[in-house]
């Protein structure tokens, strides 16, 4: 409970209907509906704002709640899944528990989508009002957990965005463990030859990086290493790494996921054969060591991506496939090089002046369509081209093609192990792709690089510093504040609780263990709140806070009216 | 006017009810009959609340979720349909399984969310009123409902349901699955009882009565109605109260 919050006894709620400028305002009465809110049981004030979530309406909101002695706030509005943050923070500065904010969706989920009738809106949020004042009767003031912080971190990964986060938060003054698989550190940089945009030498770079971290008295690096289990929550992890089947038990506060991406097998595609047909990436040593025997070389784009199997654009092929056409011209400046593509990805500043680049140096440049892919012979492929209106025929020596990176196979193990999700194509998925890009929902662990999607140097160094920056915010904490609105057992309750444990069965985030004395206890910090355990209680005797039986139940009532 | 059907919708925070306010930002255009509810998880939807809102004669329940596998909480909506199919079991049984649906939204799908509410308000304005709503609501029909609320809230139906997934997901200790088939099954009989006996129950709510009156007024065979009744009093559910004319009064406890 917040320091000063107000101590009156009975329920008091303010309604606010914001206006949203014409975006509510222009369709329905919010005037009309705020009197409305008026006429509820226990709403004590309520107004009209033209922008509640303005600074006029913040203030309009803290006066009323000083004079009208308010002890539960609804805002009638936009949605709280952008601004219920704002008003919580609102409310709290006005002496509130944040927790006693109600927020009703009047504008995406109403007048946004009802704009043709004007009634049937009005209709809506008026019962859309009624139920979200139902539920602020019963909302009750929560505290927020508070959790230890062990000042140290885990990057699971010593790829480029690996060692990018690891230098970067050993250089913040936190203990860090880079555990890398392989046995030396460098990920799928040490299978290239040179780097757009600037071609400069892979493995010229990598050993800069070491060199660097080799530097840094913070950190460890593991390699040779598997993490094999993770436990602990925010803050408090304690994490077992396999080293050469020896086990060492760390203790760290953040987690950073960047282990990168593989590579698929290419058997199949194309006549594949490892020799005369070739991936980009088998293809980076033979430019390395300047053993470029063929003359007629052609590449072929998307190959074994954006299809039905696999969907996505692995996003580096393309500017792959322009480095090297220009490196073998570099080397062997009669050699003819065609690349075969369905849309070429140049993005930024810096990437479309190769494609121009290629074209000077005389690389043709073939469109072909996902229906009609290129099928190749012994030494001719034969392309459509729907410009030509015919099938061009193109002699080859080498084929060469821009197979995507993938997803590696133990994600699902590791994500297991985390208890972060992954998506349809079993990279990992992020808490959310704007809002949240290097977090995972899972507090303090966080992600960077190919593990989350294909990307390229830059921008996994990028990420790697993003989630180096992002783990640092609880790491440069003793302690922090978590979610309150868990799940719990009160004490009210405990004699309700049969032992059945059917609730430790279903809880995907392992929050609820028993105790020494044989109760069930819930870990606040690991406990998400998603309320499965609640509905699935034999005896209904854990209560989801913030989204309780009584609560839920009343919005049910206020629109099924009584019976 | 025609019929306007009253709708419920339970919307987990992550997925539908952000592809329900992208539907708005993208002003996709949707009949304006659903109130929504905001839950954490899909997962969070507890069968009460379902049958809460029919039995108070609101026309159409939904449940919306993250695609199976996109769950913000790993595996809520899992869970979700375990809770959703025993759910519409319950309502087979009187005849109102299609006032309640169970869908998947995701936050990228705010066109689909204007499709599947439109199309759920086509489909109950075709299936008319709830017979529940209204001033005068079918009586017999809220007693069973009233049955079946009873009966999903109990110890029984929830201990089956939250341990579906571990007994037909997972080996026990000896190494052995218990088949999808057979849990059916189990379900299907333990719904079915538990609905009769809440029947029951409820029943000896206002009187108590004999078996033979019991079985005459549920229309369930007295035999059964017996076997109900030894169960129910090993649950300290009902006693004995008097013997009339050699015929034994059952009370509720």
């Amino acid at each position: 409970m917040s320091k000063n919050e107000k101590k009156d006894e009975d329920v008091r709620v303010g309604v606010f209907i914001c206006h949203c400028g014409s975006n509510i305002g222009g369709l329905i009465d919010c005037k009309k509906l705020a009197d409305y809110a008026g006429t509820l049981l226990n709403v004590a004030h309520s107004e009209d704002n033209l922008y509640t979530c303005s600074e006029t309406g913040l203030t309009a909101i803290k006066a009323a709640v000083e004079e009208h002695n308010l002890n539960r706030v609804i805002v009638a509005s936009c949605t709280p899944r952008t601004h219920e943050p704002l008003f919580r923070e609102c409310i709290s500065d006005a002496g509130l528990n944040p927790y006693l904010f109600n927020f009703v969706n009047i504008r995406d989920q109403c007048t946004w989508v009802h704009m043709k009738d004007a009634e049937g809106a009005y209709n809506k949020a008026m019962d859309l009002v009624r139920m979200g004042v139902a539920k602020a009767i019963k909302l009750e003031p929560l505290d927020m957990v508070k959790v230890d912080i062990n000042p140290a971190a885990l990057v699971i990964g010593g790829g480029v965005a690996g060692m990018s986060a690891a230098l970067n938060l050993s250089r913040q003054g936190f203990k860090t463990y880079l555990v890398e698989k392989e046995d030396k550190l460098g990920g799928r940089l040490n299978s290239l030859y040179k780097l757009f945009p600037h071609d400069i030498n892979a493995s010229e770079f990598i050993t800069n990086i070491i060199s660097n971290l080799q530097k840094s008295p913070n950190l460890e690096v593991m390699t040779s290493s598997k993490v094999s289990n993770i436990d602990g929550f925010v803050g408090n992890y304690q994490v077992e790494v396999l080293q050469d089947n020896n086990v060492r038990n760390l203790e760290v506060g953040a987690i950073i996921v960047a282990v990168g991406s593989t590579l698929p097998d290419s058997t199949g595609l194309f006549r594949y054969d490892g020799k005369k047909v070739i991936t980009q990436y088998e293809f980076e040593p033979i430019l390395m060591k300047r053993e470029l025997a063929a003359k007629d070389i052609v590449m072929i784009q998307c190959a074994g991506s954006r299809n039905d199997k696999r969907p996505y654009c692995a996003s580096v092929c393309c500017m792959t496939a322009l480095k090297n056409a220009l490196i073998i011209k570099e080397q062997k400046p009669e050699a003819n090089v065609t690349i075969l593509f369905r849309d070429l990805y140049t993005p930024g500043t810096q990437y479309e002046d190769y494609y121009r680049k290629a074209r000077e140096k005389g690389i043709l440049f073939v469109k072909y369509d996902v229906d009609r892919v290129p099928n190749v012979e012994d030494n001719l492929i034969r392309v459509f081209n729907e410009f030509i209106g015919d099938e061009v025929l193109i002699s080859y020596d080498l084929l060469v093609l821009s197979t995507p990176l993938v997803a590696n196979s133990d994600n699902k193990e590791l994500a297991q192990m985390l208890k972060v999700p992954t998506e349809s194509n079993n990279f990992f998925l992020e808490a959310h792709v704007k809002l949240r890009p290097s977090d995972f929902a899972t507090d303090g662990v966080f992600i960077g690089g190919s593990a989350k999607w294909p990307v390229d140097i830059a921008e996994s160094i990028t990420q790697g510093y993003s989630a180096a920056a992002r783990a640092s915010t609880i790491l440069s904490h003793d302690t922090i504040e978590v979610e309150g609105a868990t799940s719990s057992l009160p004490v009210y309750n405990k004699n309700l609780c049969s032992g059945c444990e059917v609730c430790i069965k279903v809880c995907p985030f392992h929050a609820i263990k028993k105790n020494e004395n044989d109760e069930i206890e819930i870990i606040q910090a690991l406990c998400k709140g998603c309320g499965v355990c609640g509905a699935t209680c034999t005896n209904h005797a854990l209560v989801i806070k913030h989204f309780t039986d009584d609560q839920i139940l009343s919005e049910i009532y206020a629109y099924g009216g009584g019976r | 006017m025609g019929f306007e059907p009253k709708l419920l919708g339970f919307l987990c925070n992550w997925c539908s009810y952000a592809g329900a306010d992208l539907a708005g930002v993208s002003r996709i255009q949707y009949p304006p009959n659903m109130r929504v509810i905001r839950v954490m998880c899909s997962g969070r939807v507890d069968p009460g609340f379902v049958i809460e809102a029919i039995e108070l004669g609101i026309d159409g329940v939904y449940v919306m979720g993250c695609h199976i596998g996109d769950c913000h909480y790993l595996e809520g909506n899992y869970e979700a349909v375990k809770k959703f199919d025993m759910t519409k079991e319950f309502l087979k049984l009187v005849g109102l399984e299609e006032r309640i649906r169970l869908d998947w939204v995701s936050a990228s799908e705010g066109v689909r969310f204007g499709e599947v509410v439109s199309k759920f308000v086509t489909d109950i304005k075709e299936l008319g009123p709830s017979p529940l709503s209204g001033d005068h609501p079918d009586n017999e029909l809220l007693e069973k409902v009233r049955a079946i609320k009873m009966a999903v809230s109990s110890n029984r139906m929830r201990a089956l349901v939250g341990r579906e997934r571990k007994i037909t997901e997972e080996e026990n200790v000896y190494g052995e699955k218990y088949p999808v088939e057979r849990f059916k099954e189990l379900m299907l009989q333990a719904i079915k009882e538990e609905y009769e006996r809440h029947r029951i129950l409820l029943s000896l709510e206002d009187e108590s009565k004999s078996i033979k009156d019991l079985a005459a007024e549920l229309g369930i065979d007295p035999s059964i109605v017996l076997e109900h009744m030894l169960i129910l009093k090993s649950r300290s559910e009902v006693d004995f109260q008097q013997i009339i004319k050699n015929t034994p009064i059952f009370m509720r406890l």
